[in-house]
């Protein structure tokens, strides 16, 4: 067998089993702390799909991540008061379904997407990032001024959303769903990088002005790899909500940006699995070390650096062994 | 006249004060390989940016096989069949050469969105990828990324993605530019090759090859056409000889 698969099977295993192993070491409170860690991977992969494969640098995407996230708490308090969240033009209720909510978060944070990514990607390099970054920003600050919605100090989701067969408020019924919503995207992934979309993306990030040559449209084979992965982080959000029973602007502060960035480096850029491996590796480091210290990232600092320096595929291609290509 | 594939009329672009392109018209014949030369600051690139779609005219019209391409952008143009070479040597590197050949099959079949199945299924790349590698010498190295492959073979690979698009016209920018004198003997052999094929437009410093290859020569000089012909009626050329006076090139050639 492959060192690769052996390495992927065990990851696997691993999750599969946590929550049992979580159970008989009598701490529970580890699968609160992986559905977190599941729920980060996927945003990751969604900003590696665009990064990794589509070379489009992002300091913007917690902005899709914050747009899932207030979907579903605003929809959820509208539902609890009985309130309709507009009237005009259109009725529009409250809703607690996460059969009615969560399609609702990925597509307003695809079509957030679409504005965004249509504007940013008419730029390229430092500009395109400082876009992104300014767009995320903007966002955030109109969070922080929106007090209805709880403003700077955020708000609270009364109860977790409902679904058919299935109680989101019990820690191992949300984590298994965690996991389902990674592996699928993960699977859809792993499609989407070796079709004929993924081979245009992987050239355009290549060499653009080749591609045009060749007779490409990249600007729209682009703005659609943006635009999924922006519905990628959008369900995401929608989960982390779940989650923390709690938004806050800070979801989509450049910062938080950053962190999903730094996952994808400290995982492996252009690798699926990486962006599962970093999201661990830096929110377990961030739990262990925070117990010590509350200046944490000055030991994980050191260790980016190393990471981006000597391992070009970031910790996955030193588990999974040198030149695992592009999967 | 004969059949003129692609039909430049007074083309101008000014960057500032400077007219980089003056008045800039040429006429390129079916299947002949035309050069397009001049001394530094001529006005060769910017005349090529346009033809390809990088820079919009100030004013001018550009006909390409008898549509007027001088608003399209650059991806349109392409699939019209006029394509454009960088410098030779511009294959993906982190592609394998299968992957490499598909994207330039793809290129002229339809769209690319599909996201689903994987590529190397997609009917219309299975029915043209084989003949594409055999007819490169390429079909043993399938799956080698190209940055791994000789020199060589990355020029066969980039020969084999030319065919592939089946482009009507080829703009060769400055193919000899920083090239050892083995590779630009080889690379003489190859643009003969293309030469069977292709209707080209070879923008070059290298006299020595523009002679031992052009049918036709155009001399830009200011962004303006000084002089246009076969080549020996462009060595002597009195205007020419004056625009290149001193460049021992002239002689050579």
């Amino acid at each position: 067998m492959k060192r690769r698969t052996i390495a992927i099977a065990s990851g696997a295993a691993l999750l599969v089993a946590l929550p049992a192993l979580a159970g008989m070491a009598d701490e529970p409170y580890l699968v609160t702390l992986f559905s977190r860690i599941l729920i980060y991977a996927l945003a990751a992969v969604s900003l590696d799909l665009m990064l990794g494969f589509g070379g489009m640098v992002s300091l913007g995407h917690a902005a899709f991540f914050g747009i899932g996230a207030y979907v579903v708490v605003i929809l959820s308090a509208h539902a609890v008061e009985g309130t309709a969240l507009l009237t005009w033009p259109l009725q529009l209720d409250g809703h607690q379904s996460a059969l009615v909510v969560w399609p609702i978060a990925v597509l307003l944070a695809a079509a957030a997407a679409v504005v965004i990514g249509a504007l940013s990607l008419r730029t390229s390099g430092m500009h395109f990032i400082m876009i992104t970054l300014a767009f995320a920003q903007m966002l955030y600050y109109f969070f922080v001024s929106l007090e209805a919605y709880g403003g700077d100090d955020g708000l609270s989701l009364l109860s977790r959303n409902t679904a058919p067969g299935i109680d989101l408020g019990d820690e191992r019924q949300f984590y298994y769903l965690c996991l389902a919503a990674l592996a699928a995207f993960l699977f859809f992934s792993w499609r989407l990088v070796h079709s004929r979309f993924g081979m245009v993306i992987r050239g355009c990030m290549e060499n653009e002005p080749r591609m045009k040559s060749l007779g490409f449209a990249t600007f729209r084979y682009r703005l659609v790899c943006f635009v999924i992965a922006g519905a990628g982080a959008g369900l995401a959000g929608a989960l982390i909500a779940n989650q923390t029973e709690y938004v806050s602007p800070g979801l989509m502060h450049w910062t938080r940006s950053g962190e999903i960035l730094v996952m994808v480096l400290l995982g492996g850029m252009g690798t699926l699995f990486g962006p599962v491996l970093g999201a661990a590796t830096l929110l377990l480091v961030e739990e262990l070390l925070s117990i010590y210290t509350e200046h944490w990232m000055v030991y994980l600092g050191p260790f980016l650096i190393l990471v981006v320096l000597f391992a070009k595929r970031g910790i996955y291609g030193v588990l999974a062994g040198g030149n695992g290509n592009h999967d | 006249m004969t059949d003129v594939l692609l039909a430049v009329r007074s083309l101008v672009k000014r960057f500032g004060a400077v007219n980089a392109s003056n008045g800039f018209s040429i006429d390129v014949a079916r299947g002949e390989l035309h050069a397009l030369i001049g001394p530094n600051g001529a006005g060769k690139t910017t005349a090529l940016n346009q033809l390809s779609g990088e820079l919009a005219p100030d004013s001018g019209e550009i006909d390409f096989d008898g549509r007027r391409i001088t608003r399209l952008p650059i991806h349109r143009r392409a699939r019209l069949g006029l394509a454009r070479s960088y410098q030779i040597t511009s294959v993906f590197d982190h592609l394998t050469v299968k992957e490499n050949l598909s994207l330039a099959i793809v290129a002229h079949n339809g769209h690319s969105f599909r996201f689903w199945r994987n590529a190397g299924d997609d009917p219309v790349i299975r029915r043209a990828i084989e003949p594409a590698m055999v007819r490169v010498g390429l079909e043993e190295r399938a799956d080698v990324v190209a940055a791994n492959l000789s020199h060589g073979e990355k020029r066969q690979l980039e020969v084999g993605m030319a065919l592939v698009g089946r482009p009507k016209m080829l703009l060769l920018d400055e193919p000899y530019a920083g090239m050892g004198p083995g590779g630009a003997v080889e690379l003489t052999k190859l643009i003969r090759r293309l030469k069977a094929e292709f209707t080209i437009l070879l923008v070059e410093h290298d006299m020595r090859a523009v002679f031992a290859l052009a049918d036709r020569i155009t001399v830009l000089v200011y962004g303006q056409v000084i002089a246009s012909g076969p080549p020996e009626a462009i060595r002597m050329d009195p205007a020419v000889r004056q625009a290149y006076l001193g460049d021992d090139d002239m002689e050579q050639g």
